[in-house]
C-alpha cells in the first residue's frame, strides 16, 4: 500500500494579538497561537487514520489544512504526490481538490437551510459544471435515505438522516479521501451506530480513505487502522490501533484511556489525572505535557522530545521504552 | 428503609401546542435515597431533562404537572409556586446544567454569587458566608480558594467553571442535586475529574443526585441505580450493573449492544433501526414497537404497564428474561 496524503512538518500559527491600538497603549506584545506544531505522518490508501486529542489539541485545524479551507503557516501536505500550497497548474489542482471532500460535526449547521437536499448534494458536482440529473436520488438511496426525499429541506430530516445527506454530498463529487470531524458527536448513541456502520460499508464499497478526527477513543477503537494522538498542535504518539490500545507508550495516552468511561467498570474508583490543557499562547518549555505528566524529569522541563521510533509506534516522550 | 428523598410518583408532563397535547414526560415514577445517585439515560427527546426541569420547578411554560407528584423528604413539591418554591431551590435542592458558561453571571465574582446564595437560604451574616464560599471552592478542588474567589466567570477554564457551579450548587446544604449532562461539555481527562468529584460529595455529604446523562460509561462508573428513558416514559428501571449486564427491555439491550465499547473486536455496530419517534406521532401501543425485534400484537395495541404497576424492572410487555437470551 502506498500513502496517498503526506503530511510533513505542518505547522500553523494564529495571530490572536489585541488590536494594533491596544497593542500600543497597553503595551501588550503580539500573542501567537501554535494550533498545530510541526507535525508529520501519512496516510495509507483505503485506510483510516483517526486523530485523537482534547479540545485545544490542533485535531480539527489539521483536518481543514489538509482539506485546503486554512493554509498551513509552514510545511506541507501532499495528496497523491501534488502539494495543493505551491502546486501551479490549475487542472491539477481541480482535480485533486475533487478528491478530499468534508464531513462536519454539526449536521444542523452545515446545510443550508434553504436549500432543497438536491441542491445540497448536487452542489460539489454543479460548481464543476458537471451533470446532476438523477444524480442526488442516487446518493440519497446509498445512504439509505429515501430518493423521493430529494425535493425536501434539511429541517425535514432527523440528526442522524441530516448526517446522512452530510455524506452523500460528501460522495457526489466522487473523492477518494474524506476528511470526517467528529461525525457522530453530535448523534445518539443508536444513531451513531447507524451512521458509523454506513460509513464502513461505503468505505468497502468504493474504496475510500478516511481521515477520522474525534475525542470519542470507543469509536476511534472501532473505526481507525491507525491513530495518532495530539497534544498542544502536536504528536505524541502514532501506532495501529491494536499496538496503541494494548501497549500505549506515552504517559499522555496512558492517561487518557485511564480517564475514558468504561462500561464495565462499575463504581469505579479511579485517581482523576491532573490538571487541564495549558494554555496554547504560552506553552511550557520542554515537553508540553510536563506539567501534568506523573513520570517528568528534570529532562522533560527542558527538552522538547522528537518523536521517534519504537517498533510500529511513534512516541514523543524521553522516558518512553 | 428510610424515607427517600425524592418520590416521584406518576408524573406527567404536558405542552399544549397547535397540533395537539404532547407528552414529554408519561407516568414517570422513582425514587432516590440519601447518598445515593440514580442515573437517568435516553436519547435526546426522552424526556431526562424535562423530568429533572419538572422535579425542580424549573418548566417553562406552558409545559406544566398535569397529575402525578414530587415529593421532597415526604412533602408535596410540585404544586409550589413564587416565593415559596425560591426558598426551596438552592436550599433543598441544587442544579448543575451542562453548560458552565451560561449557568453563572459574568458580571458577578464569583464570590458574589457563592455568598449571595449562602445569605440567601442559610442564617448567616456577610463573614461567615464569605468563609463558607472559600471552604466550598476549596472543596470542589479550586486551588488557592480564598484568591480565586475575586474572580470572574472568564478567568476560569471550562473544568474549574464547572466545579464553581456544582459548589454553587451544593453551598447551601441540599437534600437533592439534579446534575443535567453535568460532564458533557468537558474533556475526558477533565471529565474524569468532575465525575470522581460528584462521587465523593454524594458519598460525603449524604446528598442525593440526579445524574442526567447520554453517556453509558459515566452512568456505569457513577450511579447506583439507573432509569432508562424512552418517548417520555421509563422504560427500565435497577441497579446500573443489572440494567447495563443484564436488560430486561429491548430497547436497553439495543442500546447498550450499540456503543462501540460493547462490540469490540466485531466489524460492524449493532444497531437499532430507525430514529426515536416524533412525541406528535407516537405510534400507537407501546412507543418503542416499530423499532423492536420482539413486537407482537399486544404491542401495537396496548402501551405496557408503567414501571410501578409491574415488576418494577422493564415496562414491556415481552421482557428479556435469562431463558429467552440463552435461546436468541
Amino acid at each position: 500500500m502506498s500513502a496517498i496524503v503526506k503530511v510533513s512538518d505542518l505547522t500553523r500559527i494564529f495571530d490572536v494579538s489585541k488590536p494594533w491600538l491596544n497593542r500600543v497603549i497597553e503595551r501588550s506584545p503580539r500573542a501567537l497561537l501554535t494550533a498545530v506544531s510541526e507535525v508529520s505522518f501519512e496516510i495509507e490508501e483505503n485506510s483510516v487514520y483517526a486523530l485523537v486529542g482534547e479540545s485545544g489539541s490542533g485535531k480539527s485545524t489539521i483536518g481543514k489544512i489538509i482539506v485546503g479551507l486554512v493554509p498551513p503557516s509552514e510545511g506541507h501536505v501532499e495528496v497523491d504526490g501534488v502539494d495543493l500550497a505551491t502546486e501551479t497548474d490549475a487542472e491539477k489542482i481541480e482535480s485533486i481538490r475533487s478528491e478530499i471532500q468534508m464531513i462536519f460535526q454539526d449536521p444542523y449547521a452545515s446545510l443550508n437551510p434553504r436549500w432543497t437536499v438536491r441542491d445540497i448534494i448536487a452542489e460539489p458536482v454543479a460548481v464543476r459544471g458537471g451533470k446532476t440529473d438523477g444524480l442526488a436520488e442516487r446518493l440519497l438511496e446509498q445512504v439509505g435515505l429515501s430518493g423521493a426525499d430529494a425535493g425536501k429541506y434539511p429541517h425535514e430530516f432527523s440528526g442522524g438522516q441530516r448526517q446522512r445527506i452530510c455524506i452523500a454530498r460528501a460522495l457526489a463529487a466522487g473523492p477518494r479521501i474524506i476528511v470526517c470531524d467528529e461525525p457522530t458527536s453530535a448523534l445518539d448513541v443508536s444513531v451513531q451506530s447507524q451512521v458509523l456502520n454506513l460509513m464502513s460499508d461505503l468505505r468497502e464499497e468504493l474504496g475510500l480513505t478516511y481521515l477520522f478526527i474525534s475525542h470519542d477513543l470507543t469509536v476511534v477503537h472501532h473505526m481507525a487502522d491507525k491513530i495518532g494522538v495530539l497534544y498542544l498542535g502536536g504528536l505524541v504518539e502514532e501506532a495501529p490501533r491494536d499496538r496503541l490500545f494494548d501497549d500505549p507508550k506515552h504517559p499522555y495516552t496512558q492517561m487518557l484511556f485511564d480517564a475514558a468511561p468504561r462500561m464495565d467498570a462499575f463504581g469505579r474508583e479511579v485517581e482523576p489525572p491532573k490538571g487541564e490543557i495549558p494554555d496554547a499562547i504560552n506553552p511550557p518549555p520542554g515537553c508540553p505535557y510536563h506539567p501534568r505528566c506523573p513520570i517528568a524529569v528534570d529532562r522533560c522541563r527542558k527538552e522538547r522530545p522528537e518523536l521517534r521510533r519504537l517498533g510500529e509506534t511513534r512516541v514523543a516522550c524521553h522516558l518512553a521504552e | 428503609m428510610s424515607t427517600p428523598v425524592l418520590s416521584v410518583r406518576d408524573l406527567v408532563v404536558e405542552i399544549p401546542t397547535r397540533r395537539g397535547v404532547l407528552r414529554p414526560v408519561n407516568q414517570v415514577s422513582y425514587d432516590i435515597h440519601a447518598g445515593e445517585i440514580l442515573g437517568v439515560v435516553g436519547e435526546s427527546g426522552a424526556g431526562k431533562s424535562m423530568t429533572g426541569n419538572a422535579v425542580i420547578g424549573l418548566l417553562d411554560r406552558p409545559a406544566r404537572i398535569v397529575s402525578g407528584e414530587v415529593l421532597l423528604g415526604g412533602e408535596p413539591v410540585h404544586q409550589l409556586k413564587g416565593e415559596r418554591l425560591r426558598k426551596l431551590r438552592g436550599r433543598k435542592m441544587g442544579m448543575i446544567f451542562q453548560d458552565p458558561l451560561t449557568s453563572l453571571n459574568p458580571l458577578l465574582t464569583v464570590g458574589e454569587q457563592l455568598t449571595e446564595t449562602i445569605t440567601e437560604h442559610l442564617d448567616v451574616g456577610q463573614s461567615e458566608a464569605r468563609r463558607r464560599a472559600i471552604a466550598a471552592l476549596d472543596e470542589v478542588g479550586i486551588p488557592a480558594a480564598s484568591q480565586r474567589i475575586g474572580s470572574y466567570p472568564h478567568e476560569f477554564s471550562g473544568g474549574m467553571r464547572q466545579r464553581v457551579v456544582i459548589a454553587l450548587a451544593l453551598c447551601a446544604e441540599p437534600d437533592l442535586v439534579i446534575a443535567d449532562e453535568p460532564t458533557t461539555a468537558l474533556d475526558v481527562s477533565v471529565q474524569a475529574q468532575i465525575v470522581a468529584l460528584l462521587k465523593r460529595l454524594c458519598r460525603e455529604k449524604g446528598v442525593a443526585v440526579m445524574l442526567v446523562t447520554h453517556d453509558m460509561g459515566v452512568i456505569a462508573e457513577a450511579a447506583d441505580r439507573v432509569a432508562v428513558m424512552y418517548a417520555g416514559r421509563l422504560a427500565e428501571l435497577g441497579p446500573v450493573r443489572e440494567v447495563i449486564t443484564n436488560a430486561r427491555h429491548p430497547y436497553t439491550a439495543g442500546l447498550m449492544a450499540s456503543t462501540p465499547l460493547a462490540s469490540r473486536g466485531q466489524k460492524r455496530l449493532r444497531q437499532i433501526p430507525g430514529a426515536m419517534p416524533r412525541l406528535d406521532n407516537l405510534p400507537a401501543g407501546c412507543a418503542f414497537h416499530p423499532r423492536c425485534d420482539r413486537a407482537e400484537a399486544a404491542c401495537r395495541q396496548d402501551p405496557p404497564p408503567s414501571l410501578s404497576a409491574c415488576d418494577g424492572r422493564a415496562a414491556c410487555w415481552f421482557p428479556l428474561t435469562d431463558k429467552t437470551k440463552a435461546t436468541a
